[in-house]
């Protein structure tokens, strides 16, 4: 990539709690150019949100402590800046949209209030005309009825209604990058589908570059350029969506992808992926995927069959598996397929 | 939200209707029921006032008719007669003693407010910060100090030894000399120790409920949103945080007001000021029956006041009741 | 037990390592052996009237100084400590067993029971306490016995409100679902399901109340309503400090140090409690 918006790098970051340090980032790393949609993609837990509220310096610290890495947008580090300069950053340049959308605009002030702030706090316009912004924005998201919807509350508006508020309040300054937290999980399937294209056009128009984060391939199957999939405060690929899709290279992503439905019709059971994640808390050395990986098991079990003399996995028990390059742009962290298809490490 | 205020009107009928199902147990509850045990104790219970009292509660009808005349009785504000020497109704007594005692809860209330409000929500703001750790061990002793003692003190400083304060009373002797400006100085200079020191007690359990309040709402989502918005810390807990946490205060400040009516009866008393607790304090030790059940009524009838009017507080505070 | 947070050992661990509960407890302690051995902690008679020494400051025969009437301001305080203590003990026994009651029918039954108990508990609410308690005061003759019984008979309904909304929950929960389903009868559920949940807060109600009682008790007894002279209770040794106020300052002192600190203890303990069953609320 020749240019890049946002580039983190080696971010590990962890939370004090009264049973000691918990890490919840192990060194991630991924890049958005200008304009591109990147999909985080993993379970409940596996850090896609911290990495978000990072990126915006939004996690309270303490708790929360960054131990190393940086978050480089255009070309400076996010994490060195003063805070009164991240607040110009916030809402200006970044911004973000929440997963619940329930609960993330405030209950006694009106959605135009809401939206206007993001004017008057940049020091954009004058009250007045942040007011009269406000419900253009409001129309460009397609609220219906926005000169007076603006003077109503949340409480008075639907689900879908007040994410198209959050939407408009997060897009009115026109941001290079939008960070989406789920921005349709906790909607109905149909309004789900309203605010995604919604998204899909406003991305069009304003040319931003998009981190979608979500838990749902099929989301991102349609929506992102990249998709990056984290397991356990790691990414553990990343990979044009397309080609990730087509040629999913880490166990975890081969189990995700098989576990969509659709994918392998007549089959009457979704295979779903064996064991748990682990405990972030008491994580062993090693990959972390191993205790739930196909090929770890399997050479674990030849092994002790006697059918080969030496573990040929070992390695996996040991050290956690950077991310190796293989065909262009597409990474993974996993000893056995490094092994098996070869590549260079990054 | 009309409709949500005349709820809570409906909804205070039988609640009043239980007060005084329980003020007027509690005088047949009394040995020898209310002139009975009472009056043999209260040596100014004259022959005549006894006859009155038989009179004014019907003492010869069944139990449910006696409740029924109360009700009536109550409900036009009449009390009977006071067994004290003046024998004055009731009703007047308590109406002329009535504005010092609010005045004086009512700037305390405003003194509770003003104070508790900053540092709830400074140390919220500032959690675990010196002045979060300062403040929370000035809460637990506000919490322990017996408020009468910590009178006591002040006036031991400031009243005896320093001279500054006059110790009792509402006004100098030389009140009626004065100009109007010199007589509102007078009364603030008696009135500045009883008023700080009642609103004294309400300060570290409010302070305390403000960080509570503000802790939790800190952590909402939509603060997120405000700070992701790239507005200033001052503006996320100035216009977003404090705005919710103190709708809940608006409910407690009601819920104070029987406090501070029991409070007023001690420093009052201490403070030798002709309010409304001195009345009661001197109704019952001089066993003055309709006295107290006329001031015990009237306190609750305040305090349920006082939630009605936290409520509609609450109402217009919370635009998802307002427009609700 | 079931995840909700007990009483066990657990608990105890928290709750000793919290160092202000810690010292709450170790003051309570003390106030405790005090009241039990009260000649260990002042060799004076508390009754004993001295008219040579009246009003005597602090000095090495009477480290507290003396009273109006001579007496030792140490003994009276020493000897108060059992009266002040009692007071708010048995006080808090009564609201507790009636707001235990209470609480337990409104949340276990339900429907009409609930609805009536809990207007009840709105009504009582509404008269300030205060007043409610001078008014019985005024009925019956101020005694010690009287004072413990008033303060408990209108401090209840917190505790009902607590031991409802408690019983509600719990009911709602799997496991009594399966002890019903099993068969249990309701005083068996009660018993072996609702009541062991509840007694986490109501230890740091009944702690807290306790401190409550005895403030309580000492702003009766200071007002002249409460305990009777000439026995010692901490709030009638101030009022002998309100009547000599320009003369002497260790009689309004002292008594209202043994007050202050024994309140502190209970609500540090009290609050410690509350940490210690549930670390989740912590420093809220």
């Amino acid at each position: 990539m020749a240019e890049t918006l946002l580039d983190v790098r080696g971010l590990r970051l962890s939370f004090a709690t009264e049973k000691g340090s918990v890490r919840a980032l192990f060194g991630v790393s991924f890049s958005v150019a200008p304009g591109e949609t990147v999909g985080l993609v993993g379970e409940s837990g596996c850090g896609k949100t911290v990495t978000a509220l990072a990126v915006l310096r939004l996690l309270q610290s303490p708790p929360a402590i960054v131990e190393s890495g940086e978050i480089v947008f255009r070309g400076e580090d996010l994490l060195a800046l003063p805070e009164k300069r991240m607040c110009g950053v916030r809402g200006k340049s970044i911004s973000m949209i929440f997963q619940e959308p329930m609960s993330s605009l405030n209950p006694v002030l009106t959605v135009g209030e809401q939206v206007a702030e993001v004017f008057t706090a940049h020091n954009v316009c004058g009250k007045r005309e942040a007011a009269e912004r406000a419900v253009e924005w409001l129309r460009k998201v397609h609220m219906p009825d926005p000169s007076l919807r603006a003077r109503e509350y949340p409480h008075q508006m639907s689900g879908g209604m007040r994410q198209r508020a959050m939407i408009a309040m997060a897009l009115a300054l026109t941001p290079s990058l939008l960070i989406a937290d789920e921005p349709s999980t906790a909607l109905d399937v149909t309004i789900q589908a309203q605010i995604l294209s919604l998204l899909r056009e406003l991305r069009e128009r304003e040319r931003m570059a998009v981190l979608l984060i979500t838990h749902d391939l099929g989301v991102v199957h349609d929506f992102a350029d990249r998709t990056a999939i984290m397991y356990l405060g790691r990414i553990v690929e990343i990979a044009p969506t397309r080609e990730l899709f087509a040629d999913p290279i880490h166990p975890y992503t081969q189990g995700l992808l098989a576990s969509l439905p659709g994918k392998r019709t007549g089959e009457k059971r979704l295979p779903s992926i064996p064991g748990t994640v682990p405990d972030l808390s008491n994580v062993p050395p090693g990959c972390p995927f191993a205790d739930r990986c196909p090929f770890r098991r399997e050479a674990l079990s030849r092994f002790l069959a006697r059918e080969v003399p030496a573990d040929p996995l070992a390695v996996c028990d040991r050290e956690d598996p950077p991310l190796y390059e293989y065909s262009g742009g597409h990474f993974a962290a996993c000893h056995h397929q490094r092994t098996v298809r070869g590549g260079g490490a990054r | 939200m009309l409709r949500y205020i005349v709820r809570r009107l409906v909804g205070a009928v039988p609640i009043l209707v239980g007060i005084s199902l329980i003020s007027f147990l509690m005088m047949h509850m009394a040995p020898g029921g209310p002139i009975g045990a009472g009056t043999d104790l209260n040596p100014k219970a004259t022959a005549e006032s006894r006859a009155r009292l038989k009179a004014y509660y019907g003492l010869d009808q069944p139990l449910h008719i006696q409740y029924g005349r109360w009700l009536v009785r109550m409900s036009t504000l009449d009390f009977g007669d006071s067994f004290s020497p003046d024998g004055r109704p009731v009703a007047e007594k308590i109406k002329e003693r009535i504005p010092i005692t609010l005045t004086i809860n009512v700037l305390s209330m405003g003194l509770i407010f003003l104070v508790a409000i900053p540092v709830g929500v400074y140390s919220a703001v500032r959690k675990g910060s010196l002045f979060d750790r300062i403040s929370t061990v000035a809460v637990f002793t506000g919490f322990a100090i017996p408020t009468f003692w910590l009178a006591l003190l002040l006036m031991i400083l400031f009243g005896v030894k320093l001279g500054w304060l006059p110790i009792s009373g509402i006004s100098s002797l030389d009140y009626g000399s004065l100009g109007p400006l010199g007589k509102l100085a007078d009364r603030a200079h008696h009135l500045l120790l009883p008023v700080l020191l009642l609103g004294f007690g309400g300060l570290a359990g409010m302070s305390r409920y403000t960080r509570a309040n503000m802790l939790e709402v800190i952590r909402q989502d939509y603060v997120a949103t405000a700070r992701a918005k790239g507005l200033p810390e001052g503006t996320v807990v100035f216009r977003h945080a404090m705005r919710n946490a103190l709708l809940p205060v608006i409910t407690i400040l009601g819920l104070s007001v029987p406090e501070l009516l029991g409070g007023s009866v001690i420093f009052e008393t201490i403070f030798a000021i002709p309010g409304l607790g001195q009345l009661f304090y001197q109704g019952v030790m001089s066993r003055d029956y309709p006295l107290i059940m006329g001031i015990l009524t009237i306190g609750a009838f305040l305090t349920l006041l006082g939630n009605l009017l936290a409520d509609v507080g609450y109402a217009l505070a919370d635009p998802r009741i307002r427009q609700g | 037990m079931n995840g909700t947070p007990g009483i066990g050992w657990d608990f105890a661990r928290r709750l000793l390592r919290n160092r202000l509960a810690a010292a709450g407890g170790a003051v309570i302690l003390f106030f405790f052996l005090v009241s039990a051995l009260p000649g260990l902690f002042s060799t004076h008679e508390p009754n004993r009237i001295d008219i040579v020494n009246i009003l005597r400051p602090p000095s090495g025969a009477h480290p507290l100084g003396t009273d109006d009437l001579g007496r030792d301001v140490l003994a009276r305080v020493v000897h108060g400590a059992r009266i002040s203590l009692s007071v708010g003990f048995v006080a808090v026994g009564i609201a507790i067993a009636i707001g235990l009651i209470v609480g337990l029918l409104a949340g276990f039954y339900g429907g009409w029971a609930d609805a009536v108990l809990m207007r009840l508990v709105d009504m009582m609410l509404c008269f300030p306490t205060f007043f409610l308690i001078l008014s019985v005061i005024a009925f019956l003759e101020p005694s010690i016995w009287n004072i413990m019984t008033v303060i408990g008979l209108t401090g209840w309904m917190g505790v009902a409100r607590l031991v409802r909304a408690e019983t509600l929950s719990i009911k709602e929960r799997d496991f009594v679902a399966a002890a019903r389903a099993q068969g249990a009868g309701s005083a068996r559920i009660i018993f072996r399901h609702v009541l062991p949940n509840t007694l986490a807060p109501i230890l740091v109600a009944a702690t807290l109340g306790v401190a409550g009682a005895i403030l309580t008790e000492s702003a009766l007894s200071f007002l002249g309503i409460g305990v009777q002279p000439p026995t010692p209770s901490w709030g009638n040794i101030l009022t002998a400090g309100k009547d000599n106020i320009e003369y002497a300052w260790w009689l309004s002192l002292f008594p209202g140090l043994a007050i202050l600190v024994t309140v502190l203890g209970y609500n540090l303990l009290g609050e410690g409690i509350r940490d210690a069953a549930d670390p989740r609320l912590k420093g809220r």
